[in-house]
Order: C-alpha cells, then sequence, then structure tokens
C-alpha cells in the first residue's frame, strides 16, 4: 500500500497532457477576448475545456450546466483520461438517469484554475513561455462562473434549463443564480452554502500549509524544476477526505480494523485500516490533481461569500429572481451543515422566490452527493422535470 | 371564483378532506399560493392542476416534503410557528392554512403572519362544536374522538382546538374581515342557509376566507 512517491510516474505524465492536451472539447479565447477577473488582473488568452452528453434540441432549451467540486473535473459521465474509473457523477447523469441525457443536452466545464484543460496554474504563462505556477492570478468562484458564461456565449446558450452541482460545484450554482439571473431557468445547489465557513477555510489552510511545506513544492514553480509535491498534496488530500465523510461512516466502514495483520506493531506503519485507506486516497489524488490547481481553488472557495458582494444582506444578491430552486443537504454532512442550506432557503423565502428544499437522512457524510441516495435521485428527477414542463420542454417521454 | 372543482380521485362523500377541494375553489385561477402545512402536496396538485395557480408550500414532516419535490412541487420543510416571519409582506395572492392551526404553538401569531404575507387567507380546521364532540364529552365524559380528530388526548398533535364561534371571535378581535366562512358536515355538505348557532352544532369542520 506504501506506493513510492515518483514525480514522473506514468500517471503524471498522462495527467499533465490533460493540461494542454485534454480528452475532451476545448475552446480557447484569444488574448483579444480575455476574462477580467475579480482580483483586477485579465486572464488572456484563457480555454475552457468541457464535455457534453445528449443531444442539443433546437431552441437550445434543453441544456443542463453541471458545475464540479473542488477536484472534480468535466468528465461526469465517461471513463475518466487519467485513472480509468467511471465519471465521478454516473449515478446521476445518463441516459434514464435523473439527469436524463435522452432529454437533456448536460454540459460540464472544468473550472479555470483548474488542471484538465481549462487556463490553470500549470497552464503555459504567455509573458514567459513557461507554467504559470504561482505566478497565476488568484481566481473567485464568480470568475470560474463568467469563465462559463463565456462558454455558454460561445454555444450560442441564452439560457440553461438548469444548474446543478455539489459541494464547491453548488457554490458556483448559487454564484450562477445571483450573477446571471436571466440565464438561469432552475438551479439545483447540493450540500453547499451561501460563503465559505470559518472552520471550512482552516481545514483548506492545513491543506495548503502541506503542500507549501514540501521542498518540491519549490515555491510553487516545482514543474520548473521536474519536481511536484507529492508528499505534501497528499497529505492535504488525507485531511480533506476526513471532512468529506462522517465519523458514522468512518466507523462502520473501517471501525478499529486493523489491515492486514493480527496486532499492532508498535510503530507508525499503518496498522489501521483507517491510516492505510486514507493513505491510498492520498497517493491515488496526486496521480491526477495539480498542487497549485489545489492552492487556488481552495482560495478561492475561501474568499467566496455572496451576502458580503450584495451590501452583506443575502437576499439582495436573489431580489427579483424568477429562478426556480432546489436546495438539498444531507443530515451527517459537517462540512455543508444543513443549516447554511437553510440560511439561503431563508434569504431566497425573503424574495419571494421560487424555492424547494429537502433535507437527506444519510449517514455518508458530505460525499453523499456523490454516492447512491434515492432519495437524491428522486428529488433532482421530479424537480427537473417539473422545470421542464415549466419551460415548455416536450414532455411526452415522461417514464419514470 | 366559485367554479367547481373536482379532483378525480377525491370524491366529496368518501373523504375526510373535501375541505380540500372547498378551499380550491375559493382560490382565484392563476393566482400566488403558499400553503402553509402541505403535507403530501395533494392541495398543491389540484391547485397546480384545476387553477393553475403558482404554488408553493410548507411542510413539517421531512418525508413529506421529499415526496412533494419528487413529485414536482415547490416545497421547503419549515414550521408554521417560526418559519413564516421569513417571507416579505403580501408575497402572496392566498395563504393557505388546512388543518394545521389547531396544531400550532401560536395560532394567534401563525394568523398574524398569514393576514401579513398572504392578500387573502384561507384557513379550514375541525370544529370543535360539532354535536358529536360536545356529545362526547357530555354523555361519555371523554375526550372526544371523531373521524376529523381521531388521536387520543395523549398523542394528538391538535393542541389548540376551537370552534366555529371562537374562531370568529378571534378574526375579530385581530380586525380581520371575514369574507366567508363556510361550515361542512360529516357527509361533506355545505351548510348553508342555516344560523351561525346552528353551523357550529352541524358543521364538522370549517373553512373561512379572511383579508386584512
Amino acid at each position: 500500500m506504501n506506493e513510492t512517491p515518483g514525480t514522473d510516474s506514468f500517471a503524471e505524465l498522462k495527467r499533465r497532457q490533460q493540461v494542454t492536451d485534454p480528452f475532451s472539447e476545448v475552446v480557447h479565447f484569444p488574448a483579444s477576448q480575455g476574462l477580467p477577473l475579480d482580483g483586477g488582473a485579465v486572464l488572456a488568452p484563457f480555454s475552457v475545456a468541457y464535455n457534453t452528453y445528449g443531444t442539443l434540441n433546437a431552441d437550445k432549451s434543453n441544456v443542463v450546466l453541471v458545475c464540479h467540486a473542488l477536484t472534480g473535473d468535466q468528465h461526469v459521465a465517461n471513463p475518466h483520461p487519467v485513472t480509468g474509473k467511471p465519471g465521478w457523477w454516473e449515478t446521476m447523469v445518463g441516459p434514464g438517469k435523473p439527469i436524463d441525457t435522452n432529454r437533456y443536452f448536460v454540459l460540464c466545464p472544468n473550472v479555470i484554475g483548474g488542471c484538465m484543460g481549462s487556463t490553470g496554474p500549470s497552464s503555459l504563462n504567455p509573458a514567459t513561455g513557461r507554467p504559470y505556477g504561482t505566478d497565476f492570478p488568484v481566481i473567485t468562484l464568480r470568475d470560474m462562473v463568467r469563465a462559463q458564461a463565456r462558454l455558454l456565449d460561445h454555444l450560442g446558450v441564452d439560457q440553461v434549463l438548469s444548474v446543478i452541482g455539489g459541494s464547491m460545484g453548488g457554490m458556483q450554482v448559487l454564484e450562477w443564480a445571483a450573477t446571471y439571473k436571466e440565464r438561469v431557468f432552475s438551479a439545483i445547489p447540493i450540500a453547499c452554502a451561501a460563503r465559505h465557513s470559518s472552520q471550512n477555510i482552516a481545514f483548506h489552510e492545513v491543506g495548503r500549509q502541506a503542500v507549501m511545506a514540501d521542498p518540491d513544492w519549490h515555491g510553487g514553480h516545482y514543474l520548473d524544476e521536474g519536481k511536484s509535491p507529492r508528499k505534501g498534496l497528499a497529505v492535504a488530500r488525507m485531511a480533506a477526505h476526513i471532512t468529506y465523510l462522517s465519523d458514522r461512516a468512518l466507523h462502520t466502514k473501517f471501525g478499529r480494523n486493523l489491515q492486514d495483520r493480527e496486532e499492532v506493531t508498535f510503530g507508525f506503519d499503518a496498522d489501521f485500516q483507517v491510516e492505510s485507506y486514507l493513505r491510498h486516497q492520498g497517493m491515488s489524488f496526486v496521480d491526477r490533481f495539480d498542487a497549485n490547481s489545489y492552492l487556488y481553488i481552495t482560495r478561492a472557495m475561501d474568499y467566496f461569500d455572496i451576502a458580503a458582494d450584495h451590501g452583506g444582506v443575502l437576499a439582495n444578491a436573489y431580489a427579483g429572481t424568477k429562478t426556480r430552486f432546489c436546495l438539498i443537504s444531507f443530515t451527517s454532512d459537517w462540512l455543508f451543515p444543513t443549516e447554511e442550506s437553510r440560511e439561503v432557503v431563508h434569504a431566497l423565502n425573503a424574495v419571494a422566490a421560487n424555492v424547494s428544499f429537502v433535507e437527506i437522512d444519510s449517514n455518508k457524510g458530505h460525499d453523499a452527493f456523490l454516492l447512491h441516495e434515492p432519495e437524491l435521485f428522486d428529488t433532482v428527477r421530479g424537480f427537473l422535470g417539473a422545470a421542464a414542463r415549466q419551460r415548455g420542454l416536450d414532455d411526452a417521454d415522461q417514464g419514470a | 371564483m366559485d367554479a367547481p372543482v373536482d379532483a378525480p380521485g377525491v370524491r366529496p362523500a368518501d373523504t375526510s378532506r373535501v375541505d380540500l377541494l372547498l378551499i380550491a375553489e375559493m382560490v382565484s385561477p392563476g393566482s400566488r399560493v403558499l400553503d402553509i402545512g402541505c403535507g403530501d402536496g395533494t392541495l398543491l396538485r389540484i391547485l397546480s392542476d384545476k387553477r393553475g395557480v403558482d404554488g408553493r408550500g410548507i411542510e413539517l414532516s421531512q418525508a413529506g416534503v421529499n415526496r412533494c419535490v419528487a413529485q414536482g412541487l415547490s416545497v421547503i420543510q419549515g414550521d408554521a410557528d417560526t418559519d413564516l416571519s421569513h417571507y416579505p409582506n403580501a408575497a402572496f395572492d392566498y395563504a393557505i392554512l388546512s388543518r394545521t392551526i389547531q396544531a400550532t404553538r401560536n395560532p394567534r401569531h401563525v394568523l398574524e403572519q398569514l393576514l401579513r404575507i398572504g392578500k387573502r387567507v384561507v384557513v379550514s380546521f375541525p370544529n370543535f362544536g360539532h354535536w358529536r364532540v360536545r356529545m362526547q364529552l357530555m354523555l361519555g365524559g371523554r375526550m372526544p374522538q371523531t373521524d376529523t380528530l381521531p388521536e387520543a388526548w395523549y398523542n394528538t398533535p391538535n393542541i389548540h382546538l376551537c370552534t366555529i364561534k371562537d374562531f370568529l371571535t378571534l378574526c375579530e378581535d385581530m380586525g380581520a374581515n371575514v369574507e366567508r366562512v363556510v361550515a361542512l358536515n360529516a357527509y361533506g355538505t355545505k351548510l348553508v342557509s342555516m344560523p351561525l348557532s346552528a353551523q357550529n352544532l352541524f358543521g364538522e369542520q370549517a373553512v373561512f376566507l379572511l383579508s386584512r
């Protein structure tokens, strides 16, 4: 289980290839069409890599935009080009699935700042001809959403039927509905909040410090040195992974069971199964993710606070909205607890918005949104179907 | 406004929720409605299918909420006693509280909130002045249990029961304008052209249409 960290594993080479030559669609916006960022800089040129599933209808009214989470990417429902594993939301997206690709045109872009083909810190800096590293400008979730809006412009899509996502994806959904009210017919923010909590910022800081403490990070310019802070990033992932689960889920899965041994070794090897599991999670993560992308995207989440962007009152962000909302949370999610979703619901009530809110009983923690949760599927299917009817989409195939 | 509404599968004669059809008759087509205590969404579905209403619901039980949303209804989990304060004034054409007011902790406060957020308010409740209720207490000497009030005293959610006369008094007290009162007997028949005292005796449940 103790994989030796290397800087040039085959998987990492495959991953680096995705930065410049992603295994998906990609649109390149030239320097003349740069992306203005909240931090004041302009990202120019920039690229957005994306995947699509299903068929766009004639009036382009059946688009479901999927926003991915912190370490997700555009490979929603196809095998991952680096790991070969199934897409991260194959339970949700596909023919006959809750987001039915026989009916909807599903679009998922990689966020800017990412490492799967959209411009990020491992992309080439046009000013130097070398990877940006930490010269990449700090971005926000609104910048990510702005880039996605440019992709919709490029595809000629004025309004999406729905925008959906969990965790950071859900935060982007809330940002979409606040910034582009007219372009969002319905919104499904899952397991998220309208601002990143102090506790969540704290966890992110632990992860970033782990990356930056790795000597192979080289002040953020490890690509120039042919290195990669694999150990630091793995530790960051291990710490974060705990926050995605729940005490109950860990206990049920591992208890205090020992890993391939009869008794403890009185040493610091991975005696316990849970240790071995976390080490594996850490090591497999670094094969598919860029350390600087992890820094930039966690930072973007930390800066997220929709109310602060609207005079300190969350309701102001949604005044006059016509979007239909469906918020979903999970009982055992302590990273984005139900209370955070309820605050969004109250803000939406304050502007008499059309809002549904479902809390799902699950012991799987934050990660529940990615897992087999029949109530989640029923909710998304029902809400999306109703939104499609309201939008006037052909209702012939209502077979649930 | 009084066009009869018939919902397939919900025949007045064999259901105790005839109040829902009566409420649906009171709601103008195409209006904006908040149904507080919407249960499994029966009324919202009737309103949406038959009256083309833009309906929202609040329901206390999470299981009820999840069932409603899975059917495409706009419903949130919430409590009539605490969660109405989040809505702006006159946000809805109708605020509906069907057979829920008797289960709230503070009915007067809830009614204040309803009159604030709804231009009109529809309230239905089981009438505790019904003769069966009176008989059970007077002759049997026990807390009444009827079709509309089936639970025993120790497990009933209905903690603030009232009669039609009681509710009228509260409305007067709060300065609410009573536009309509309809009492329904056990067979779901409207008791029309009957004096108030008789309605209070023979009405098993009542539906009030109020405005500020």
